[in-house]
């Protein structure tokens, strides 16, 4: 299965890069950008039937490894 | 990240010295250095730390048994290529279950730099690194206030001292959603966006310690600042106490 993990700073949290992207699309003229926040896609291959335990156990990934609760918010999509 | 180094290189044998091997000389206590693939401040802390007087021994990442060691530093670099997060793999080094132990029996451990990274990864330390304001790689000495004596790295310095460490780092920027964390110093100046000027933070019981600056550089006048060796001391003198 393929499995695709979103993970982006949680809002509270300061993004130097997005901020830094933002003000370079200002130099650029594109000037209805108001905010620009990166985050990090990770595309991975998961042996399994069941979309649920292969959901539930990339959840898990999520929280030991992936992300990093204390700064990052993650989002799960499972494509069978 | 932090530093240059060679990544993905394992430190040659003889670097490792192994417990048991060259007993102690001086006192009974070893602070063991602990080494990541891509760790490259390890000999620096040795080096500062024996000049004290204390023994000290490497242990690499995948050991286990940290019997006969009294406390840890984690030193500076880029830990498995600080990949995904800085200290996010290393946090998963074999090595670790031991300090965490040795964290919650109340012995020193101590994350300079890359090291203070891998511990906030860890959990041992609360809030997180993130790249500085300006991502900019900040290469330079800076001065930082020492506000909270009571950790086994600062119980040598009077609240208010200002010392001047060098700072190298990229992910250097603390930052502490839950703000409930122990800040021990702070940055007199707002050099990376650090929340609360956070340069050094400590658990609860002042046991576990993560500070960004390096003391281990700045522990011998000819290194451009001696400033760094009154927190050295705290520690082995700290260590010094937890063996008695």
């Amino acid at each position: 299965m393929k499995v695709t993990v979103h993970i982006e700073r949680r809002a509270v949290i300061a993004d130097p890069e997005g901020a830094m992207i933002a003000r370079s699309l200002a130099d650029l003229g594109y000037d209805e950008v108001t905010a620009v926040r990166t985050g990090r896609t990770l595309h991975l291959e998961v042996e399994g039937d069941d979309v649920e335990s292969v959901e539930k156990r990339v959840i898990d990934m999520c929280d030991r490894l992936l992300a990093n609760p204390v700064i990052e918010d993650y989002r799960v999509e499972v494509d069978q | 990240m932090a530093d240059l180094c060679l990544l993905g290189t394992t430190p040659l044998p003889h670097r490792l010295r192994r417990r048991g091997s060259l007993a102690s000389l001086v006192g009974d206590e070893v602070i063991g250095v602990v080494v990541f693939p891509g760790s490259n401040c390890e000999l620096d802390v040795q080096w500062a730390l024996q000049a004290l007087g204390a023994e000290t021994e490497i242990v690499w990442h995948r050991d286990t048994d940290l019997s006969g060691i009294d406390a840890v530093v984690l030193p500076g670099g880029f830990a498995h290529g600080d990949y995904l997060r800085t200290g996010a793999i290393a946090r998963f080094s074999p090595v670790m279950t031991s300090v965490a132990e040795m964290a919650a029996a109340g012995r020193p451990v101590v994350g300079i730099c890359n090291g203070f990274q891998i511990l906030c990864e860890a959990r041992l330390l609360g809030g997180a690194l993130i790249a500085n304001r300006d991502l900019s790689f900040i290469c330079r000495p800076v001065e930082i206030e020492v506000v909270d004596s009571g950790t086994v790295l600062t119980a040598a310095v009077e609240p208010g001292t200002v010392l001047t460490l060098p700072l190298n780092s990229y992910e250097g920027q603390f930052t502490d959603p839950a703000e409930d964390v122990r800040i021990v110093a702070r940055y007199v100046a707002d050099v990376n966006g650090s929340q609360g000027r956070a340069a050094a933070v400590a658990n609860a019981g002042g046991n576990v310690v993560g500070i960004m600056p390096h003391p281990e550089r700045s522990s011998e006048e000819i290194l451009g600042s001696a400033d760094g060796r009154v927190l050295l001391e705290g520690l082995v003198a700290a260590t010094e106490r937890m063996t008695v």
